[in-house]
């Protein structure tokens, strides 16, 4: 008895020690910053380049990322960002937030960063699902004409659990 | 290290990316093709593998942007014929290096 339970425990091991290699990557990009739209974007397009499969999931302020009129004007927080090197209170000066994004898009631009709308465009045709999230539609009180023409559909956050089923998927919340 | 692709012993990384361009041709990258899982090679493969050789001579840097861009394939297409990675698939069949970079 005791052998057949050991030998059991070692294939267990084994099985345990075998890699396990993602399969699908499910992004809820929650914020619309140009830091965290830029690290959602390019997670889930590096993820369609290595043969992952992609679902994103726009909710609340990230419905920017995917709104026809504001996807290309998304701005660097200079308040309360410890990162930049300006003080709160400077930061908060008019056109401030527009200059440091400005430096920010031309940095972009010197590494080959496509713009928003085509970086979501790419990442459409990679063949990875865009999703926005009903309850922010509804909240924000917008309409699918003012979504990217590349949306997959609108869905409610079970919904999205549903697809984000199977082994080797993972959930990254920005 | 050397491994034997189509009869001949061949220097490749440890990856399997040939580290002389200079030792590629058709039959290396039939091979290649058949072990990442792309057959047949169709001419449109040929056709983007034979523009990425173009921007490897030139030394420039490849991205799927730039191949989007190129006026060779797009990028529906080119997901579409190197599927599971079509950068790393279709510069490891093209006998370049693979590209270095997020984007």
């Amino acid at each position: 008895m005791e052998t057949l339970e050991m030998t059991q425990n070692a294939t267990q091991n084994k099985e345990q020690e075998k890699p396990r290699p993602i399969k699908k990557m499910c992004f809820i990009l929650s914020k619309s910053t140009v830091d965290s739209a830029y690290a959602a974007m390019v997670m889930a397009n590096g993820a369609r380049m290595e043969g992952i499969e992609v679902e994103m999931f726009f909710t609340f302020f990230g419905l920017d990322v995917i709104n026809k009129h504001k996807m290309n004007h998304l701005h660097v927080a200079t308040v309360g960002n410890p990162s930049l090197p300006i003080p709160t209170l400077l930061g908060g000066l008019p056109g401030m937030e527009a200059l440091v994004t400005s430096q920010m898009k031309k940095e972009m631009e010197r590494l080959d960063l496509p713009p928003v709308d085509e970086f979501i465009e790419m990442i459409h045709l990679s063949g990875a699902k865009l999703w926005a999230c009903k309850l922010a539609i509804d909240m924000f009180k917008l309409k699918e004409e003012d979504l990217v023409d590349e949306l997959d559909g609108v869905l409610t956050i079970g919904d999205f659990y549903e697809r984000a089923a199977g082994e080797g998927t993972h959930i990254i919340f920005i | 290290m050397e491994k034997v692709i189509a009869g001949k012993p061949i220097n490749v990384n440890e990856e399997g990316y040939l580290v002389n361009f200079a030792d590629w041709n058709k039959e290396i990258a039939e091979q290649i093709a058949v072990e990442e899982g792309i057959t047949p090679l169709t001419n449109r493969h040929w056709e983007v593998i034979a523009y990425l050789q173009d921007v490897f001579k030139k030394e420039e840097p490849l991205t799927i942007r730039k191949v989007g861009k190129s006026g060779v394939t797009d990028i529906k297409e080119f997901y579409d014929l190197f599927p599971g990675g079509p950068l790393k698939k279709a510069t490891k069949i093209a006998g370049i290096k693979k590209p270095v970079g997020c984007i």
